[in-house]
Order: C-alpha cells, then sequence, then structure tokens
C-alpha cells in the first residue's frame, strides 16, 4: 500500500515533468539576471577607481571604500533641485490625472448621455496612440503659451497623456459600484456630487493602480522633459542623469554613484508598494 | 490630446514656410526621396527590435510565469516575483547606462565592444530592452495561469492527459488572447522607444546609423543634428508615418488576430 502510493506519488510528478529543484533553480538564475547588473553597479560606486576595475565583482571593504563618486556628483550636479522637479511634476501630473480621471470615468460609467459611446472610443484611441506623435505641435502650443521650460508645460502633456488610461480603468470599477448603494443614496436625497463622493473610497484599489500607472512613465521619461523642458533650472532626475552621464562618461566613479542616486529611490518605492502594485497589474490584466 | 496629433498631421502636410504642399513631405519618405534611406532603415531596425521583443520576451516571460504558478513552489513566490519585475520600474536611461557600463570594453567583463560593432549593436540594444520589460509579460501571464480552474487540469490529468499534452491543448489555447495584447502592447511601445538608442548611442543611433530606429529618426529630423538642419514639416511628417506603421499593426492585431483566436469562457 505504502509502496503503491509512493510510486502513484512519484509518477505524478514525473507527468508533471518539473522538479523542484529545477523550478527553484531557474527562477534564481532569473532573479540574479535580473538584479544582478543593479546590484554591481550599487555596490562599485561605493569603491575606489582602482578597485572598480581591478575588482568589480567584489564588495566594498575598508580598503577599497570610497565616496569620491558621489562628491562629484554632490559637486558637478544639482541632484536636490532634479528630485524636487520630478517630485513636483510627478505629483502634480499624478494628482490632476487622478482627479479628472475619477469624475470622467464616473460620469461614462454612471449616466447615458448622447456621445457617451463616442467619448469612450475617443479615450479607446487615447490609450491606443502615443502622444509623442504629437510633439510637434504640443512644442509649438507650449512656445505660443510661453511655457517651455517651465514644469507646467511637462505636468500638462503627462495629465493629458495619463487621462485615457486613467478613464479606461475607472470606468470598470465604477461600474463594479453596486447600483442599490447609489440608488439607496439618491433616496434618501443625497445629490449627484454627494453620490460620487460616496462611490470612490470604494474605487480605491482602482484609483491605486491608476496612481502607479501613470508614475512610473511620468518619472522616468526622458522624451519630454528633453524637448519641453532642457534648461538646468526645470531638468528632472531622469534628463538630469543623462546629460550628466553624458560628460562624465570617463570618470567612472561620478558615473556609477549618479547611477545609483537615480536607481535607489524608485526601487525602494517599489519595493515597499510591489504588492499593490503588481496585484493591480494582475487585475487589471484579467479584465 | 487629440489636438496636438490631429494637428501634427495637419503640419505634415504644410512645408516649413507655411506652404501647402500635400503629400509631397510624405514622398521624401519614399523611394527617391531625400529621407528615403534613412527612413527604411529605421523602420526595418525598428521592425527587428520588435521581433527581437517578441521571440525573446515572450517565452521568457511564459516560463518564468508558469515556474511561478507551480504547487511545488511554496516559498518565496513573493520575492521572486519582485525581484524579477524589478528592471521594469526603472528609468530606460538608468538601464541604458548599468548595461552600457557593464558591456564596456574597459570594465573587460566582455571582450567584444558589442555596442561599437555594426552587426551587434541592435541586437544587443533589443536585448536590454527585453531583460527590462520581461517582467511585463510574465505579470500578465501570471495573472491568466492563476485564473485557470484546477477542476480543468484536473479533468485532463484523469482523462490520461500528460503535462506536456495538457499545457499545449488546455493552458496555451487560454493564453493566447493574452498573448495578442501583450505584442501589440509590445509593438505600440517598440515603435515609440527613444530613450534607450538616445541615451546609450546618442541621437545618431550609431555605429553607422544601424541602431536608428524611428524615434530616433523623429528626433534628428525634428531638431536636426550636426549636419541635418532640422524641420517642422519633416518632424510632423515621419510622425505621421509612425502613426501610420503603428495604426497598421493596431489593424493586423484587431483584424488578423483578436478575430481569430478564441477567448475562452472560464
Amino acid at each position: 500500500m505504502t509502496t503503491k502510493n509512493v510510486a502513484h506519488h512519484g509518477s505524478g510528478r514525473a507527468r508533471r515533468g518539473l522538479s523542484k529543484a529545477t523550478i527553484y533553480g531557474i527562477l534564481t538564475l532569473y532573479t540574479l539576471l535580473a538584479i544582478g547588473p543593479i546590484a554591481l553597479i550599487v555596490m562599485n560606486s561605493f569603491k575606489t577607481r582602482r578597485a572598480i576595475f581591478d575588482s568589480p565583482f567584489s564588495l566594498p571593504n575598508s580598503e577599497t571604500f570610497s565616496l569620491k563618486g558621489y562628491e562629484t556628483v554632490w559637486d558637478r550636479a544639482d541632484f536636490p533641485r532634479y528630485f524636487f522637479n520630478s517630485f513636483t511634476v510627478t505629483v502634480l501630473a499624478v494628482g490632476l490625472v487622478v482627479v479628472f480621471g475619477a469624475a470622467a470615468a464616473y460620469a461614462l460609467a454612471e449616466y447615458r448621455f448622447t456621445g457617451n459611446t463616442f467619448l469612450t472610443l475617443f479615450l479607446a484611441v487615447g490609450v491606443m496612440i502615443p502622444i509623442r506623435l504629437g510633439t510637434v505641435s504640443i512644442l509649438k502650443l507650449m512656445v505660443s503659451l510661453h511655457l517651455v521650460n517651465t514644469l507646467w508645460a511637462l505636468i500638462l502633456v503627462y495629465t493629458a497623456m495619463g487621462i485615457p488610461l486613467a478613464v479606461f480603468i475607472l470606468a470598470q470599477f465604477f461600474r463594479q459600484v453596486p447600483r442599490d448603494l447609489k440608488d439607496a443614496a439618491r433616496i434618501d436625497g443625497a445629490g449627484e456630487y454627494r453620490v460620487f463622493a460616496l462611490a470612490l473610497p470604494l474605487v480605491r484599489p482602482g484609483l491605486a493602480a491608476v496612481a502607479v500607472f501613470t508614475m512610473l512613465p511620468v518619472w522616468n521619461d526622458l522624451w519630454f522633459p528633453l524637448i519641453l523642458a532642457p534648461g538646468e533650472s526645470t531638468k528632472t532626475v531622469t534628463l538630469g542623469v543623462q546629460v550628466f552621464l553624458g560628460q562624465f562618461v570617463s570618470d567612472w566613479q561620478a558615473v556609477l554613484a549618479a547611477l545609483t542616486l537615480a536607481a535607489i529611490p524608485i526601487l525602494l518605492l517599489y519595493v515597499i508598494f510591489s504588492k499593490q502594485m503588481l496585484s493591480g497589474i494582475t487585475e487589471g490584466a484579467v479584465k | 490630446m487629440v489636438y496636438p496629433l490631429l494637428d501634427s498631421l495637419r503640419l505634415s502636410l504644410y512645408s516649413d514656410e507655411g506652404a501647402f504642399v500635400g503629400l509631397a513631405n510624405l514622398r521624401e519618405l519614399l523611394p527617391g526621396g531625400s529621407l528615403s534611406s534613412s527612413f527604411w532603415n529605421a523602420l526595418g531596425n525598428n521592425l527587428v527590435f520588435f521581433a527581437f521583443h517578441f521571440i525573446v520576451q515572450n517565452p521568457v516571460g511564459l516560463l518564468l510565469a508558469v515556474l511561478l504558478t507551480q504547487h511545488l513552489l511554496k516559498r518565496g513566490k513573493g520575492t521572486y516575483r519582485t525581484l524579477i519585475f524589478s528592471p521594469t520600474v526603472l528609468s530606460v536611461v538608468i538601464v541604458g547606462f548599468i548595461w552600457q557600463l557593464i558591456l564596456s570594453p574597459l570594465w573587460g567583463v566582455v571582450s567584444t565592444p558589442l555596442l561599437g560593432l555594426t552587426s551587434t549593436a541592435l541586437p544587443t540594444l533589443s536585448l536590454m530592452s527585453v531583460w527590462q520589460f520581461v517582467g511585463i509579460p510574465m505579470m500578465f501571464f501570471y495573472a491568466v495561469l492563476v485564473g485557470i480552474p484546477e477542476d480543468l487540469i484536473e479533468a485532463a490529468r484523469v482523462d490520461g492527459a500528460n503535462g506536456w499534452k495538457i499545457f499545449w491543448k488546455i493552458i496555451f489555447p487560454l493564453l493566447l488572447p493574452m498573448l495578442g495584447i501583450i505584442s501589440i502592447i509590445t509593438y505600440i511601445a517598440n515603435l515609440n522607444a527613444f530613450d534607450l538608442i538616445y541615451s546609450v548611442q546618442g541621437a545618431l543611433a550609431g555605429p553607422e546609423f544601424s541602431t536608428d530606429i524611428m524615434g530616433t529618426l523623429f528626433y534628428r529630423s525634428f531638431f536636426g543634428f550636426q549636419l541635418q538642419s532640422g524641420s517642422t514639416a519633416m518632424g510632423a511628417t515621419v510622425a505621421t508615418a509612425m502613426f501610420v506603421v503603428i495604426l497598421l499593426g493596431v489593424l493586423v492585431y484587431l483584424f488578423g488576430w483578436a478575430k481569430r483566436v478564441e477567448t475562452y469562457e472560464l
């Protein structure tokens, strides 16, 4: 009986074709491939120039430890300002996208009005076609509004860029808010704004997903900062790093330090919110 | 947001001086035109760039997703997922420079200047981008895989199907609609790519334009670079061409794929 059971168990596993060791082995190997390069950069940014070239794969020790790269970055580039710019642009753009996106999504999901289908299709086109293709006109527009080299230029473009997808995701969430709940509120004499305010907390997971999906491309974008706001006072982190790295190619210590400075904040944020973010993707993908 | 797009389409019909020239700008991109060779080179490179994503990213993403949903994997599922996805959240600029340093012959990790040879530069850049974004197909496939009811697999197993057969006959058809969605998203993103090439190879997309794609060509024709002078009209024209190429891809997806692939209700 026991042998039979074992045999059965064994064959079942063989039929699946993958052993536990293979699964863990491949996943671990790929994980190393994914984070190895990042770790290599971070690790070497704390080493002396010599050690970076002589022993790139060893951790910094008391002999090879050096912060010279960070000193160069600090002296030659205004990283606090770049961070402040990126932060301002991202927070305001995400805020505007969430506010306008939620209002528009609620209207599309809740009311039937002429043009509802048209608006939905219109937004679908907005999701499909990248706003980058309109760069020529955007630049002309920003020049005539005197917004070139201001953070507002970026905030406005990113808001426009983020709204279609936000409305799409949020409309999906608003449709799932029970009708009875909204009708009960209306019977109790709540105005339409009040009903909207009631529905809002129920779509919180949707709002979080939208915030993350809007945040990353905005923070990481190089194209629009390069074209609309390349001035020193309006540089974002991504552009700042790009320019800095271009000028200091041969100073490896500074390059490694700049890369680490740019990568660590976003990686930290990601690790903290990874659960919400990845489940946001999984849910978004199934819908 | 639709105004800049339409206005760009309109601008592509005018010269820089504001005179209406119809399709004359667009003709510059066709054989015999002044931008023709750059345009077809960039388009070809861009399609190769996409082909690498399609061929490498999907199987690797699928393999990882399948491994992550195995029952034998008891501990560390979340950690693996988080770590494998982490390059995706980084800026393309950072990823470009990280790999540029690692592949630099100065460092000696690899001895051939992969980014400096016309034959290897484009595949290398494509794989860098695949490395960064493989987390996306992984998560999308993962979402579908966890949604497949256990009974379905169990029933097939009782009927005597082996793991291989179960995968190809049951799981794979259920993944096909998602494969289409991932591919069209990747296609649109790839045709828009710019940051990676610009930060690693510069606006001239060297060596000898071997890594020039639509994004870098758009940038150069709009702003000009070195000997070439910038032109609003030509910038708008290249953008219009990109729009057409993306639209063609979307149409192929909608009518060639989405219509034919069956979506099963679970």
